[in-house]
C-alpha cells in the first residue's frame, strides 16, 4: 500500500517485538496492567502494521491461519476453560489453579487459559475485519 | 453382589436426556452401520420404553416425581412427573418411536442423509418426552417449542423441494405462534397461582398449580383463551388445521410418527393435563367442544375426495384429533374414558396405516388410490397389517377401535339437550372414517392388479415389523382390553379427571336398551361407511376438485394472505427506516436517545452535578484543550485522512487523561484501539472518492444542533453520575476479594476473566459474530460485483 522502505524494514522487527510484547501483556495481566483483551489488540495491531507495510496477502501468509479460525479457536478455548470446572463438579467458569508457579509464565490456571481464549478471539476478529476491509481476496 | 433394584439414573431424566445425547452420534452411527442403523438407533426409544414399563401397573392417582437441580445458584430446577397420563404418552412415543426408527431404515434405505434424519428424529423424540414429563410450565414450554422446531426440520427433510420448505414453514409458524400464546398463558397461570418470583421447586410447578383455584381467578378467561390457542394450533384444530395435511410433504416415517402418537397429540396432552385445573367451566365446555366438533366434521368430510393415500390419512387424523378435543371439552367421566381409549387406539392404527401407505408408495411408486389395486398377493403382510389397522380405524369388532367408537356413542347419548346433534355429528364423522379406512386398506389390495410406476413386491422386514406389530396390538387389545385398563387406562383417565375412576372396557355390553342403541349405531356406521365407499371410489377426482375449490376460501388461504401481507409490510417498513444512509441512522439514534433521556432529566430537576472545581491543574487544561481541538478539527476538515488524523489525536489525548487519573488498563486499551481505528479508517477511506459537500446549509445546521444537543446531554449525564455516590460495597468487595479468592492483583482483569467471566464469554462471542458479519457483508458485496461485471 505505502511503499516506504523505512516502514518495511521496521515492520519486520516490530512484528516480532509487538507479538512478544502482546504475549507478555497477556501473561502479566492477572497482577499488573494487561490481559487477554489488550494483548489481542496489540497482536492485531502488529499484524495490521505489517499489512500496511507489505499488503494484506503477505500479512495473511505470516498469520498462516485464517482469522476466522483464530477467532473460532479462541471461543472454543475460552468455553473449554470454563467447562474444565464442570469436570471437578464446580460451576461453569470457576477458576482452577495449579498450585506451583511455572518458570517464565507464573501461576497457571484455567483463568489464564480463558484469557488466552479472549486473546485469540480479539486477535482473530480484529484481523478478520482489517484484512477484509484491506480489500484483497485471499 | 446382589441385584440392586434402584436404578442409577431416574428413568424420567434418562428419557428426556438420552435421545438428545445420541443426536450428535447419529451421523457417525449411520456412516458406520449403513442399513442397520435403524435397528441400532431403535435401542434408544426401546430402552426408555422398558425403563418406564417397569412402573406398570400404575394405579389411579399414583405419581412418580423427580426434581433435578439444574442451576442451583439461580434456583432453577427441572421437575418431572409421571402419572397415568404421562406414562401412556411416554409408552406411545417410545414404543411407536422404536418401530418408526426401524421402519425409516428400510424406507430411506441407502439415502446419504440417513444420519441427519435420525438426529432430527431423536431430537424430536426427546422434546416430545420432555413435554409429557415436565412438571414445570417453563420447561414444558421450552420442550413444546422444541417439538415445533424439530418437526420443522423433519417435515422439511426434503428441503430441495419448494413444497417441503413451505409446508415445514407453515407448521412452524402456526405451532410456534401458538406456543407463544401458551407461554403468556402459563405466566398468567403462575401469577394467578402466586408462583411468580418463587424460586426452586415451587415456581411454575403444574402439580402445585393444581391446588390453586384458577377458575375463580380474574385472569381465568385470558388464561383459558391463551392456553386454548396453544393447544388448538399444536393439535391442528380448526381454523389452524391446514398445516397438518400440508405436513404430508415430510417423508412417510415422519408422518407416521408425528401424526399418530406425537406432535399433534401434544395439544391433546396439554388439554388433558390442564383439564382438572381449567376444565368444567362453561367456557371450557362450550369452546373446546365447539372447536373439536368443527375439526371432527371438517376432517371427516375432507377424507372424502382425496386420492393420495397420505392425504386421506391426514384428514382422518384431523377428524380423530377433533373428536379427542371434543371429548375433553365435554369432560364427563365417560367422555374422558372414551378419549383415553380413542387416543390409544388411534395411535396404534394410524401409525400402522401410515407405514402401510409408505410401503405401498415405496414398492409401487405411487400413492394415488385411483391407480392402486390387487396388491394383496404381492404384498401379503402389508395387506394384512393394513386390513387389521383399517378395521380398527373403522371401528369394526373385535378391534380396539370398536371399543373406542362404542364409547363415543355412549358418551353422546349420555349428554342431555344437545346429545342428538352430537350423535348426528359423530355419526357423520365415523361414516366418513369407515369409508376412508376402506379407501386406504381395501382399494389398493383388493380387485384387479393395476399398472404402477414400479413393479411391486413385498416390503423388506424392517418395513413390516412396525405396521404388523401395531395392527396386531390393536386386535389383541380389542379382544383383551383388561391389561390396558389396569396398567395405564384407569390411571390416565383419573389424571385427566383429577379424580379416581376405574375403567371397564368390553366388546359386548349385554342387552340393556342404551347398549343396544349404541350397538345399533355402530353397525349403522359400518353399513353407511361401506355404502359411502362404493359411492366415492369411482368419483374421487371430481369430488376432490370441488373440495379444493371450496378450500380456496378457507383458513389456509387466510394464512397465505397474512404471510404475504407480513412480508410486504416488512419490506415497506425496512425501506423507510433502513434507507442505507448511515447519517440517517445516526440522526435517528441520536434524536431518539435525546428525547428518551432528556425527559427523565427534566423531571429530576434540579440536578445535582458533581462538578469538582478545586483541582484544576495546568496540564489537565492542556489535555482537555487537545481533546476539544481534535474533535472540532475532525468535524470541519475537508480531507478525510486529515479528519482521521484529528480523531486519532483526540484519542491520544484521552489516553493521557486516563493515565493522569491512574487507569493504566484503560489507557493501554484506548491507545491500541485508537491505533487500530485509525488503521481501519485509512483502509476504508483509501477506497472512497474525495469528499464532495452535498448537504445544504439547512441540513448542516440541523445536524449541528443535534450534535450539540447530544454532546450537552452526555456532559450533563456524566456530571450527574459523578454526583451520585454509588453503593461502595460492590467495588470494595471486588478489591477485597481479588487476591484472596481469585489470586490476582489487577482487579480490572480479575473482574473480566473471573468474577464476571460469563459476561466476557458473551462479549467475545458477540465480538466474533460481529467480525463474521463484517466479513460476510464485504465478501457478499465483492461477489455481487464480480457477478455483475
Amino acid at each position: 500500500m505505502i511503499p516506504s522502505l523505512i516502514l518495511r524494514t521496521s515492520a519486520r522487527s516490530l512484528l516480532v517485538l509487538l507479538l512478544l510484547f502482546s504475549v507478555f501483556e497477556l501473561l502479566r495481566g492477572h497482577n499488573d496492567p494487561g490481559g487477554g483483551f489488550i494483548g489481542g489488540l496489540l497482536a492485531a495491531a502488529a499484524f495490521s502494521l505489517y499489512a500496511l507495510a507489505y499488503g494484506v496477502d503477505p500479512a495473511r501468509a505470516v498469520l498462516r491461519l485464517h482469522p476466522l479460525t483464530v477467532a473460532g479457536a479462541g471461543l472454543l478455548v475460552a468455553a473449554a476453560a470454563g467447562a474444565a470446572a464442570l469436570v471437578r463438579g464446580e460451576s461453569f467458569l470457576t477458576g482452577l489453579w495449579y498450585p506451583d508457579p511455572l518458570p517464565g509464565i507464573g501461576k497457571v490456571s484455567s483463568v489464564l487459559v480463558f484469557d488466552v481464549g479472549v486473546y485469540l478471539v480479539v486477535l482473530g476478529t480484529t484481523l478478520l475485519i482489517v484484512f477484509t476491509l484491506g480489500g484483497e481476496e485471499e | 453382589m446382589g441385584y440392586d433394584p434402584t436404578p442409577m439414573i431416574d428413568p424420567m431424566i434418562l428419557a428426556v436426556l438420552l435421545p438428545f445425547a445420541v443426536v450428535p452420534l447419529a451421523p457417525a452411527l449411520a456412516r458406520a452401520l449403513g442399513r442397520w442403523t435403524g435397528w441400532v438407533v431403535a435401542v434408544v426409544p426401546a430402552g426408555i420404553f422398558l425403563s418406564i414399563w417397569r412402573w406398570l401397573p400404575i394405579a389411579p392417582g399414583q405419581v412418580h416425581t423427580t426434581v433435578y437441580s439444574w442451576v442451583p445458584d439461580l434456583g432453577v430446577q427441572l421437575a418431572f412427573l409421571a402419572d397415568g397420563l404421562s406414562i401412556t404418552f411416554v409408552l406411545l412415543i417410545t414404543g411407536i418411536g422404536a418401530l418408526v426408527c426401524i421402519y425409516a431404515g428400510g424406507y430411506l434405505g441407502s439415502d446419504p442423509r440417513l444420519g441427519r434424519f435420525y438426529a432430527y428424529l431423536l431430537a424430536f423424540m426427546g422434546a416430545m418426552l420432555g413435554v409429557v414429563l415436565s412438571d414445570n410450565v417453563i420447561t414444558l414450554f421450552v420442550f413444546w417449542e422444541l417439538t415445533s422446531v424439530t418437526s420443522y426440520l423433519l417435515i422439511g427433510f426434503d428441503h430441495h423441494t419448494e413444497n417441503a420448505r413451505s409446508s415445514a414453514l407453515k407448521a412452524l409458524v402456526v405451532t410456534a405462534a401458538g406456543g407463544l400464546a401458551l407461554l403468556v398463558g402459563f405466566i398468567l397461570m403462575m401469577i394467578a397461582g402466586g408462583q411468580l418470583g418463587l424460586d426452586g421447586a415451587e415456581a411454575g410447578r403444574l402439580s402445585a398449580l393444581a391446588n390453586v383455584d384458577l377458575r375463580g381467578h380474574g385472569y381465568y378467561p385470558a388464561i383459558f383463551a391463551l392456553v386454548l390457542l396453544g393447544c388448538l394450533t399444536k393439535s391442528a384444530q380448526w381454523p389452524f388445521h391446514f398445516w397438518l395435511p400440508a405436513a404430508m410433504a415430510g417423508p412417510t416415517p415422519v408422518s407416521s410418527y408425528l401424526h399418530s402418537a406425537t406432535m399433534v397429540k401434544a395439544g391433546i396432552y396439554l388439554l388433558a393435563r390442564l383439564h382438572p385445573m381449567l376444565g368444567e367451566t362453561w367456557l371450557w365446555n362450550d369452546f373446546v367442544t365447539f372447536f373439536g366438533l368443527i375439526t371432527m366434521l371438517l376432517g371427516a368430510i375432507g377424507t372424502v375426495g382425496q386420492k393420495d393415500l397420505k392425504r386421506i390419512l391426514a384428514y382422518s387424523t384431523l377428524a380423530v384429533l377433533g373428536t379427542l378435543v371434543m371429548l375433553i371439552g365435554i369432560g364427563t367421566e365417560v367422555a374422558i374414558k372414551t378419549a383415553v381409549v380413542y387416543l390409544f387406539a388411534h395411535a396404534l392404527y394410524k401409525a400402522s396405516l401410515f407405514m402401510v401407505a409408505g410401503n405401498v408408495d415405496h414398492e409401487t411408486g405411487t400413492r394415488d388410490v385411483n391407480v392402486l389395486g390387487g396388491l394383496r398377493r404381492l404384498m401379503p403382510f402389508t395387506a394384512a397389517a393394513g386390513t387389521l389397522a383399517a378395521l380398527s380405524k373403522a371401528g369394526a369388532p373385535p378391534m380396539f377401535g370398536f371399543i373406542g367408537k362404542e364409547l363415543l356413542y355412549t358418551t353422546q347419548i349420555s349428554i342431555e339437550n344437545v346429545g342428538a346433534w352430537l350423535i348426528l355429528a359423530a355419526l357423520v364423522a365415523n361414516v366418513a372414517l369407515v369409508a376412508s379406512a376402506l379407501m386406504v386398506s381395501v382399494k389398493p389390495f383388493l380387485g384387479r392388479l393395476q399398472e404402477t410406476p414400479k413393479k411391486p413386491h413385498e416390503a423388506p422386514l424392517s418395513m413390516l415389523v412396525g405396521p404388523v406389530l401395531l395392527a396386531g396390538l390393536g386386535l389383541l387389545r380389542g379382544l383383551q382390553p383388561e391389561p390396558f385398563e389396569n396398567n395405564v387406562g384407569s390411571a390416565a383417565a383419573s389424571a385427566i379427571l383429577g379424580d379416581t375412576v376405574t375403567m371397564k372396557l368390553k366388546l359386548w355390553h349385554g342387552v340393556d336398551p342404551s347398549a343396544l342403541a349404541v350397538m345399533g349405531l355402530s353397525f349403522l356406521t359400518l353399513a353407511a361407511g361401506y355404502w359411502l365407499f362404493t359411492l366415492i371410489r369411482a368419483r374421487v377426482s371430481p369430488i376432490g376438485g370441488a373440495m379444493r375449490r371450496a378450500a380456496e376460501f378457507g383458513p389456509a388461504r387466510w394464512y397465505e394472505l397474512a404471510l404475504a401481507g407480513l412480508y410486504r409490510g416488512a419490506e415497506r417498513v425496512t425501506r423507510v427506516i433502513q434507507d442505507g444512509y448511515l447519517r440517517h441512522y445516526l440522526f435517528t439514534i441520536l434524536v431518539v436517545a435525546l428525547v428518551v433521556a432528556v425527559w427523565p432529566l427534566v423531571q429530576a430537576m434540579p440536578l445535582e452535578l458533581g462538578v469538582d472545581t478545586v483541582g484544576w491543574r495546568a496540564h489537565e487544561i492542556v489535555v482537555a484543550f487537545l481533546v476539544l481541538a481534535g474533535a472540532i478539527l475532525a468535524a470541519v476538515l475537508r480531507s478525510r485522512l486529515a479528519s482521521v488524523a484529528a480523531l486519532g489525536a483526540m484519542g491520544a489525548a484521552i489516553v493521557v487523561l486516563f493515565m493522569l487519573f491512574s487507569a493504566p488498563d484503560l489507557a493501554m486499551t484506548q491507545m491500541v484501539v485508537e491505533t487500530l481505528t485509525v488503521i481501519l479508517l485509512v483502509l476504508v477511506f483509501y477506497h472512497l472518492p474525495p469528499v464532495v459537500r452535498r448537504s445544504g446549509a439547512a441540513s448542516r445546521s440541523r445536524d449541528l444542533l443535534v450534535a450539540i444537543g447530544f454532546g450537552a446531554l452526555m456532559s450533563v449525564l456524566v456530571l450527574a453520575v459523578a454526583a451520585v455516590h454509588p453503593a461502595k460495597d460492590v467495588s470494595e468487595y471486588f478489591l477485597a476479594e481479588s487476591y484472596p479468592s481469585a489470586h490476582g492483583q489487577n482487579v480490572v482483569n480479575v473482574i473480566l476473566v473471573d468474577f464476571r467471566a460469563m459476561d466476557t464469554l458473551g462479549e467475545i462471542a458477540v465480538l466474533a459474530v460481529a467480525g463474521l458479519g463484517v466479513f460476510a457483508l464485504v465478501r457478499l458485496r465483492a461477489r455481487r460485483e464480480e457477478e455483475g461485471s
